[in-house]
């Protein structure tokens, strides 16, 4: 099979499978659907490794149907695949086959008239989150991002027994469709403008054309999408609501992989489209979404110390990352985007993990509050230990993946902005603090019994629904075993030399705009430069031992701080919380749950980045 | 070619958006999206107007006839369909949160915050 039919077919495979499962799936038994939609899985994930192996070192173009633009002109649709969309698609092939491994056994009564339709949902989010990835068309993309939307709105909502559920699904699809909207309003602007819609043509075209008005409103209405999908502050406030209320094996590849897939698409969105002449000049990109990038990971680090709910917690330590991400892409270097990739690919793995000994707990004892579990999960011992390292690996702790690719970004941004060291080391070291802090309550019952009582608004976790309904049985194993192969996942991320020096190569690839173009009509010319180093190096290391021992102190802190009866660590605890108090409250008033204020706040957001970056350029 | 579409398309996003913010029902909210939503038909029709064209067939009409452009066209009918979908799983969504939680008043979902 020739390689560009293995793009095509990334998106077909899924996609056919899920018609399917809801098609046979009334007459199949309960096994049956079970083992279908893991071959399908897996072929997927074949296939997209296929298509890493032979693409290599360059790009694998598809122009679907065989409309080849002729003399330069077309009006075909292009599905670019280079190993930073084929490997995020990858890795989503990965995730989702992971999790088909977890809900194996999890939902054990799916909705009786309609077996089937939860494994076909997962499949249609996995055609439009590969789809998102390979395209090479703006439209198309805008397609693909409504459609990964549309199926994860259902699947959020799953369990429509429950009125929580429901409302963090609704307020996810309005932010999100209103976002995509915004999305095809930009491209109707640059449609106008160019009278194209590919990425690489727009980029070609907007060089004949000066920078104005126009063009920086198009700038801000496309990347709309891409933003609130990745949940940037202040675009992010559905994230937690939706993560929050999903059921776990969702919750995976929302934070592992979709999420991710916002930051994709705001870097491919640039790099190929904005990036070239009488484009948004890269350092009006740079400052603008370093600053967006910090923004999130500060108010996600601060949010996420401060929830009891333990998926809520972790939805907000995805915001944290996000922006570490953003801040990433937004270097503007092949080194960032190197890092990025190492990081998102790590994370994936370590977040997944994170929620599925998570959903352990759901299915155990049907909450998911951090006071609650006080001590609860003792006899979980496996579940502890790797909700455990999952903490220490969130902290970049060498040699995870999360650890390589914090040190790798850590480098790129030394150089022009020093700050962001503390930056990234305070964000990693607060978000896993808080999970460590969890585990250590949880799953050892450290420390005295929390109090209960808090004044502000709240999200306690208690009282959910169990997603199974007969908490009697014994744990199902793959609800471990999978969180356990994530985890080496995301150690062999880090371990394994060659998977570093491969993401450094498609870096370099990847900030190749002029090559991107070529490779449209033939094939390119190699790129010039060096490739990023990608490797462990002393500086690195440090800097991942020393927010991992930030981690271990503060969640100790926490922990056992008001054990201590009185001396400096009590009174130095009463001051932080006071001071905290007073900033953090206001913060956690804003995440009101209505749907309102989250328009409002992507207005704002909106308007803000159309200023800045119009006084910029 | 006017401005004038343009402005029309601009002000049914923030007329849209208006409305969601102050939103009372969450079907509602749904409706106003849809409003939202409205401008980008209002500007992908605009942006492929062309003075004196005809719809875009070649059947019986020679191929020098000034015709609007079908890609905007085909865009708008896909946006159509994303819209319509979209807006169906959210209403069967609001429907169902009214029959468990009672309310579909934005000011009363407070099952999710801070």
């Amino acid at each position: 099979m020739p390689t560009q039919d293995l793009l095509p077919l990334a998106v077909a495979v899924p996609l056919l499978g899920a018609v399917l499962l809801v098609v046979a799936g009334r007459r199949l038994p309960r096994v049956a659907i079970d083992g279908l939609v893991t071959a399908l899985a897996a072929a997927d994930v074949a296939d997209l490794a296929l298509l890493w192996a032979r693409t290599g070192d360059g790009r694998s173009v598809a122009w679907l149907g065989g409309w080849r633009p002729v003399h330069g002109e077309g009006v075909g649709i292009v599905m670019v695949g280079d190993r930073i969309g084929i490997g995020l698609a990858l890795l989503t092939a990965v995730l989702i086959l992971a999790v088909v491994g977890y809900s194996w056994r999890y939902f054990e009564q799916p909705p009786t008239e309609h077996p089937g339709t939860f494994p076909a949902l997962i499949l249609v989010f996995e055609a439009g989150m590969c789809g998102f990835a390979l395209t090479g068309d703006l439209f198309n993309a805008f397609v693909f991002f409504e459609l990964m939307g549309a199926v994860a709105y259902a699947l959020t909502g799953f369990r429509i027994e429950d009125p929580r559920p429901l409302q963090g699904a609704l307020t996810f699809g309005i932010v999100n469709s209103l976002a995509a909207y915004a999305s095809l309003l930009g491209i109707g602007l640059l449609y106008a403008r160019t009278g194209e819609l590919g990425f690489a043509q727009i980029g070609q075209h907007l060089a004949h054309h000066r920078v104005d008005a126009l063009l920086v409103a198009a700038f801000v209405l496309v990347l709309t999408g891409p933003l609130v999908k990745a949940a940037v502050a202040p675009f992010h406030f559905w994230l937690p609501d939706a993560h929050a209320v999903a059921p776990t094996p969702v919750c995976m590849l929302l934070s592992g992989v979709m999420v991710e897939l916002g930051i994709y698409g705001i870097a491919r969105i640039y790099w190929t489209v904005f990036s070239g002449p009488h484009g948004i000049p890269m350092a009006c990109f740079r400052d603008t979404f370093v600053a967006f990038g910090a923004l999130t990971a500060v108010v996600g680090a601060v949010m996420c110390w401060q929830q009891r709910h333990l998926k809520r917690m972790l939805a907000f330590s995805t915001v944290g990352h996000v922006g570490l991400f953003l801040i990433g892409v937004a270097l503007v270097t092949p080194e960032g985007v190197a890092g990025t990739a190492l990081y998102v690919a790590g994370h994936a793995g370590v977040k997944a993990a994170l929620f599925a000994v998570t959903g352990v707990l759901l299915d155990r004892h049907g909450s998911v509050d951090e006071y609650g579990l006080y001590g609860r999960g003792r006899e979980l011992r496996l579940g502890g230990v790797l909700f455990t390292v999952g903490g220490l690996a969130l902290a970049g702790l060498p040699p995870f993946g999360t650890g390589l690719g914090k040190a790798v970004l850590e480098h790129a941004a030394l150089s022009r902005f020093p700050w962001l060291l503390v930056v990234f080391v305070g964000v990693s070291a607060l978000t896993a603090g808080a999970v460590l802090r969890a585990a250590a309550r949880v799953f050892a019952g450290a420390g005295p019994r929390p109090r209960e009582r808090y004044a502000g608004p709240e999200t306690t976790g208690g009282g959910e629904e169990p997603e199974i309904r007969d908490p009697s049985r014994a744990v199902p194993p793959p609800m471990l075993a999978v969180p356990a192969v994530l985890l080496l996942g995301a150690l062999a991320v880090g371990v394994l030399p060659g998977i570093g020096r491969q993401l450094a190569l498609a870096a370099r690839l990847f900030t190749d705009r002029a090559g991107y173009v070529a490779a449209l009509y033939g094939p390119a010319p190699a790129p010039s430069g060096a490739s990023p180093a990608t490797g462990w190096t002393a500086e690195g290391v440090s800097l991942g031992l020393l927010s991992t021992l930030l981690a271990l102190v503060v969640a100790a802190l926490a922990v056992w701080g008001p054990a201590v009866p009185s001396g400096a660590v009590h009174r130095a605890r009463e001051t932080l919380s006071a001071t905290g108090r007073r900033v953090v409250l206001p913060l956690r008033r804003l995440h009101s749950g209505h749907i309102g204020d989250y328009v409002s706040w992507l207005a704002v957001g909106l308007a803000v980045l159309l200023v800045v970056t119009a006084a910029q350029v | 070619m006017s401005v004038f579409p343009y402005l029309v398309a601009g002000w049914i996003l923030l007329i849209g958006l208006y409305g969601m913010v102050r939103s009372r029902d969450a079907i509602h909210t749904i409706g106003c999206l849809a409003v939202a939503q409205s401008s980008t038909y209002v500007l992908l029709l605009a942006v492929g107007y062309r003075r004196g064209g005809t719809s875009p067939y070649f059947s019986d009409t020679p191929k020098s006839t000034t015709v609007v452009d079908p890609v905007v066209q085909a865009l708008a009918l896909t946006d159509v369909v994303v819209g319509a979908t979209v807006t169906a799983l959210l209403l069967a969504l609001a429907i169902q949160l009214r029959k468990r939680h009672g309310t579909i008043d934005p000011d009363s979902l407070t099952g999710l915050k801070g």
